[in-house]
């Protein structure tokens, strides 16, 4: 019994350690990676830029032919 | 394959960009936050407009030397390029000071005005509207020789007027702009973070790489219009 009360005490002294030692900080987009959130993110912003470089490689493709048959 | 390895390198840079700049670490500062990031994009639009310019005057020097017509052509094509690098950088510039230098008790409109007196801001407009002048100028000659010789000459005024305009009067002025003291981003000792520049410097190549990618196509394709107009 008593060890469960030390156990309980200290559990709740380790959980209130960093309410105790709270100093003013600068937030940051943590939450949003440890739910992995910013992944989508980037999915997003690479799907554009895949997007973006195979329109240019289809342009270069082109222009090349059109160089061909000149 | 030979050929377009620069291409791929572009691709890769700008792929390393995407992920490390949104994943690496990031110095942790008041009001900036996660905005710091952007120092990956904006930063990197103004870098590759400047790299543009100067490839630019560099084809104009030429053409004067040779009088070819294809170094008229580069040219006017890395000028247009780097004028939609410049516009992007005022862009996305835009978004990033109505969320940090905007004042956020008032409305947004009325911080325009504090934001709008930077002198990086008026510069940077100013180097901006003179190549658009430039531009202007070249349509208004019929004379292809004339035109190419003309505008050749602009453009090297043109290039000396972005140092006064973005580099040197703002770093005389006071600026909300950070870095003004220095070499901003290029400052090794006491400027970004070490783990910020591995990631600038191969965004600023890669974002550069590309727009001289998009020029180069533009210019094979002036070439062929050319072709087809002389036959």
């Amino acid at each position: 019994m008593k060890k469960l009360v030390l156990l309980t005490i200290a559990i709740f002294f380790f959980f209130s350690q960093p309410l105790l030692s709270q100093t003013p900080k600068t937030e940051m987009a943590e939450l949003m990676r440890s739910d992995g959130r910013i992944y989508v993110v980037i999915a997003v912003i690479l799907a554009i830029l895949t997007g973006l470089i195979l329109y240019l490689v289809r342009l270069d493709r082109k222009i090349a032919k059109m160089e061909k048959e000149n | 394959m030979k050929k377009h390895w620069w291409k791929i390198l572009s691709v890769c840079l700008l792929a390393y960009t995407f992920i490390a700049g949104m994943l690496g670490p990031v110095p942790r500062l008041p009001l900036l936050q996660e905005t710091i990031r952007n120092l990956y994009f904006h930063v990197c639009m103004w870098f590759a407009m400047m790299i543009l310019f100067t490839i630019s005057v560099v084809h104009a020097v030429r053409y004067l030397r040779t009088l070819q017509p294809k170094f008229d052509r580069s040219s006017r094509l890395y000028a247009g390029t780097g004028i939609l690098f410049g516009l992007l950088g005022y862009g996305t510039g835009a978004i990033w000071a109505s969320f940090t230098w905007a004042d956020p008790n008032i409305p947004l409109i009325d911080s325009f005005s504090t934001i709008a007196r930077d002198p990086k801001l008026i510069g940077a407009a100013v180097a901006l509207l003179v190549y658009a002048a430039y531009m202007v100028l070249r349509d208004s000659i019929n004379d292809i020789d004339k035109r190419a010789r003309i505008s050749a000459v602009y453009n090297i005024f043109a290039f000396v007027l972005l140092f006064p305009a973005i580099w040197i009067l703002p770093r005389i002025l006071p600026s909300l702009h950070p870095g003004n003291e220095g070499n901003p981003a290029l400052d090794v000792k006491n400027d970004i973070s070490s783990s910020m520049r591995i990631v600038f410097y191969p965004a600023v190549l890669g974002w550069t790489l590309l727009g001289v990618w998009i020029t180069q196509l533009k210019i094979r394709l002036q070439k062929l219009e050319d072709k087809k107009f002389e036959s």
